[in-house]
């Protein structure tokens, strides 16, 4: 079963390499490159959702964090990115800490309204604290990622680097729910008494895994800034938090690879929808990009209430059925021939 | 003499107006099967979940080899040797019988969250180790034929199995049983008895709740007789069973 | 230093500009407590309930012309009916309800609801016509709106009828009991699936009154519910979750705490001023600083 996980990261790393042969637009290149950050962030926020049961409402704030961190000390400093980079995985690990040490030590769910009002105190302080952040003008003119002499300044060559770097992020998470920590984290999911009676420290392991996710997210704000070299508070605000959850919902908490699907599904979908607006015309609806928030609202409610184990969840148990239907049919073939 | 492994001083659990567990005194010997049995809301739970810090005592105090353990969390004990199973049976259902029996090695492994990031499962040693002790406790309890089924999809006789298997896994000193039998049939009652002896046989002591009394006269070394959170009466089986008090306190006045 | 009368005068308009935001942030933790009290559930929607009742008041008042009383009594109908169909269509209908799930189905509900909101009332704000007069007055100084004495006004009404409900009317004590141990509740014959529903009912009849007497002040547009909703929890972590009297105390608290930082320190960090207050007495004191942490184990509305 473990050896299956390794397998699809095969097969996901082959498609991914397509794409861009597929694709002869930059436009949509790039498109493919946000998805990226959003899958990345995601890959964290799943451990953190599905695994540790806790529900965060602030992992935009983390992305701000590396996205700032970055932005700011190689604009003003001139700084190495990967050193930024690196610091800004050091800002969002004590940030972590800050805030979940305390608010998972409580039962319930004051992790969510924590780091929902830490995410909006954040996003408060990067619109006003104009001296450091810019404010709403943000801050211009971050250099492009170095690697190794090759300077990451096309669509085509970044989308292969960030996704290079969510399938290390996606082998990383992989090897940790195959891990004993991951089984720890499964089971204090499944009863969290009787992990506790087998001697896993519940608390503490959440805490990590928070922090784990926080560290996800600050990466793929780095990357954020260095690709498109221009930030503003705007994408690091409570509904991309929100959002950031919704995919990971929809996509299938309970499973790495459902993050992925969420992730990709509805960091396409705005796209798909303008690109549909034709088609809506058709049928007399106006259709904006305003209305957006509305669809992501109808598709988090009817995943939730009719396929709660999400996409994934949901293409899984179809497999299972066709598969046990073409068994049956099998036999029966066999025993009547 | 007999070693203690476990001792009540004077324990005491109220919830609000309720006393749960009263000034209960009483020792469990190293090596036994020792026996609690009483009526329903007599606190025999209350007094599990006290013992393995679930709950902290109101008063008095909880000794294991000697040393209390009355302020430490339910990790912290576990980790001294105490295991325990749930009365509402509590295996992990999102994972297959082997996995809940691995997790039971928590405490024999150490990996931590940075080196199981970084190296994948097949290339870690520790990884092989403990799925074959996980193996050989599916063995002990012979479930080796179910070990890939979701744990949740399991009869309840074989889920109280396996909550035990994955507690033995623990290699725990003390093993504490809550009603291992209750909502079981008469064979499977019988396989729980014979998996508790053999526990016993392996050196590991044992502290039993339960309510099938052909059980507990069968397999317990000592009963302890528990009503209103104090002990009644505590002897061998054969005494217990002709003593006034305890039939007073089972069928009533 | 020497305190002067202007400083006086400032100090009281800081004071009454706080109760009448702190009003609103009160009336939303008390919805939070009853449906957390009635289900173990936050109630990320509550915010857009505040939302609806400003907007919708908004609709009947100055779009349809009704009479402020009328339009009043349609909005709030119509904003419970809003809390109802949401308890009837997705709480009650899930069938194997972890907290997890039904916390993140709220969330599904608040981004619909914001949705929605913004596609029938559009982006702007709305301005509400006071409920009389919009010409302030003057004590010691400091200028004072009679919109600001209608919010204080109403908010001790509706905290009145709230004791009188839980205490003195057989479905509060229904509640009140689901709330302490639901199954003992329904071994004496209480319907709880009922008190669900009515507890979201009233927390959104609540919250669309909360939202009808701070519009006037404040203007409202679709999109402030999720700030409403991270105050009013704040106020309600202050109070201690689940003891509403508290979260009165607190909301009035929060929004003097928010007044000050808006008149002392920086307008453009009020908001993260009260939030970063909320932060704090989570971490420090989650139990709430109204009442023992002890109290606060205890569900009680
Ligand atoms: N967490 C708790 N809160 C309040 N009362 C409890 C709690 N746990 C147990 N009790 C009460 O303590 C008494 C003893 O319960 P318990 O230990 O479960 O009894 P037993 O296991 O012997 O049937 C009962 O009256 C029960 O209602
Ligand atoms: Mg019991």
């Amino acid at each position: 079963m473990v050896i299956r996980d390794y397998i699809f990261l095969g097969i996901f790393l082959l498609v991914m390499a397509c794409v861009p042969l597929l694709l002869k637009n930059d436009y949509y290149i790039s498109i493919f490159v946000f998805a990226s950050f959003n899958c990345l962030a995601c890959i964290g926020l799943s451990l953190l959702l599905g695994y540790a049961g806790q529900i965060s409402l602030g992992h935009a704030a983390f992305i701000g964090i590396g996205a700032y961190t970055s932005g700011y000390l190689t604009t003003q400093f001139a700084w190495s990115p990967w050193i930024t980079m690196f610091i800004g995985v050091v800002i969002s690990i004590i940030i972590a800490i800050a805030v979940g040490v305390p608010s998972l030590k409580l039962r319930g769910h004051y992790l969510a309204m924590a780091t929902l009002g830490f995410g909006a105190i954040l996003y408060i302080v990067a619109v006003a604290a104009v001296d450091i952040t810019g404010g709403p003008a943000g801050l211009n003119n971050i250099p492009p990622l170095n690697l190794f002499g090759l300077i990451l300044d096309s669509d085509k060559k970044f989308f292969f680097f960030s996704w290079s770097v969510v399938v290390i992020g996606l082998l990383f998470a992989l090897n940790l729910i195959n891990s004993r920590v991951g089984r720890g984290l499964r089971a204090l999911h499944g009863s969290e008494d009787a992990a506790n009676s087998i001697g896993i420290n519940t608390s503490s392991y959440k805490i990590q895994i928070f922090i784990f996710s926080a560290v996800f997210s600050s990466i793929a704000g780095s990357l954020y800034a260095h690709y498109v070299t221009y930030i503003d508070p705007g994408p690091f605000g409570i509904m991309h938090s929100v959002l950031l959850m919704t995919m990971v919902a929809v996509g299938g908490m309970h499973k790495i690879w459902g993050a992925v699907i969420g992730s990709l599904l509805l960091s396409l979908l705005p796209e798909f929808l303008s690109f549909s607006t034709g088609y809506f015309k058709t049928f007399g609806i106006e259709y904006k990009p305003d209305y957006d928030t509305l669809v992501y609202g109808i598709i988090l409610l009817s995943i939730m209430l009719f396929l709660p184990e999400g996409l994934y969840g949901g293409f899984s148990s179809a497999f299972r059925a066709v598969k046990n239907i073409v068994k049956r049919n099998g036999k029966k073939a066999k025993s009547s021939s | 003499m007999v070693e203690t492994i476990l001792e009540y001083q004077e324990l005491q659990k109220n919830f609000g107006g309720v006393v749960a567990v009263n000034k209960l005194n009483m020792t469990v010997d190293i090596g036994s099967i020792t026996s609690i049995i009483g009526p329903n809301g007599a606190g025999k739970t209350t007094i599990f979940n006290l013992t393995t810090g679930f709950l902290s005592p109101t008063a008095g105090n909880i000794k294991f080899f000697g040393n209390s353990i009355n302020q430490l969390k339910p990790h912290n004990i576990a980790s001294l040797g105490i295991a325990r199973t749930f009365q509402n049976v509590q295996v992990f259902d999102n994972m297959s019988v082997l996995e809940n029996i691995m997790v039971g090695r928590h405490l024999r492994s150490k990996s931590g969250i940075l080196s199981s990031t970084i190296i994948p499962p097949f290339l870690r040693k520790e990884e092989k180790h403990i799925k074959r002790e996980a193996e050989k406790w599916l063995e002990f309890i012979g479930m080796a034929d179910d070990s890939q089924i979701s744990a949740g999809s399991l009869p309840l006789g074989k889920q109280r199995m396996l909550e035990i298997a994955r507690a033995l896994a623990m290699e725990p000193k003390l093993i504490l049983f809550d009603e291992p039998a209750s909502g079981l049939n008469a064979r499977e009652t019988l396989a729980i008895g014979e998996l508790i002896g053999k526990i016993k046989e392996s050196g590991v002591t044992v502290v039993l709740v339960e309510h099938d009394m052909e059980l507990i006269m069968d397999i317990s070394d000592i009963v302890a007789v528990i009503n209103f959170g104090t002990r009644i009466a505590m002897g061998t089986p054969a005494e217990i069973q002709i003593n006034e008090d305890v039939i007073t306190a089972y069928l009533g006045d | 230093m020497e305190i002067t009368n202007q400083d006086f005068s400032n100090l009281l308009q800081y004071i009454f500009m706080g109760i009448q935001r702190g009003s609103i942030y009160a009336l939303a933790a008390m919805g939070f407590n009853i449906i957390y009290n009635s289900t173990g559930v936050i109630n990320f929607a509550q915010g857009e309930f505040v939302v609806y009742g400003g907007l919708m008041m908004v609709s009947l008042t100055m779009t349809m012309n009704l009479p402020v009383p009328v339009a009043f009594f349609f909005t709030v109908l119509f904003v419970m009916l809003i809390g109802i169909l949401m308890e009837r269509l997705t709480i009650n209908t899930v069938k194997s309800p972890t907290v997890l799930r039904l916390v993140i189905i709220t969330i599904g509900v608040s981004i619909f609801l914001e949705g929605i909101a913004m596609v029938s009332w559009g982006k702007n704000s709305h301005v509400l016509r006071h409920f009389s007069s919009s010409e302030t007055f003057e004590v010691f100084g400091a200028m004072i709106l009679p919109q600001t004495l209608w919010i204080i006004g109403i908010l001790v009404f509706i905290a009145l009828g709230f004791i009188l409900f839980f205490n003195y009317t057989m479905t509060g004590k229904c509640m009140r009991a689901c709330s302490i141990n639901r199954d003992a509740a329904r071994l004496v014959g209480i319907n709880d699936r009922k008190m669900v529903m009515i507890s979201f009912a009233l927390s959104a009849g609540i919250g669309a009154i909360a939202g009808i007497i701070i519009t006037p002040i404040i203007q409202m547009d679709y999109g402030r519910g999720t700030m409403l909703a991270i105050k009013g929890f704040g106020a309600a972590v202050v109070g201690g979750l689940g003891n509403s009297v508290g979260a009165i105390f607190a909301g009035i608290l929060i929004g003097i705490i928010e007044a000050f930082g808006a008149g002392y320190i920086s307008s453009h960090y009020m908001d993260a001023i009260a939030l970063f207050f909320m932060l704090i007495v989570l971490f420090v004191k989650p139990s709430g600083i109204f009442g023992s942490s002890e109290a606060s184990k205890l569900k009680e509305f």
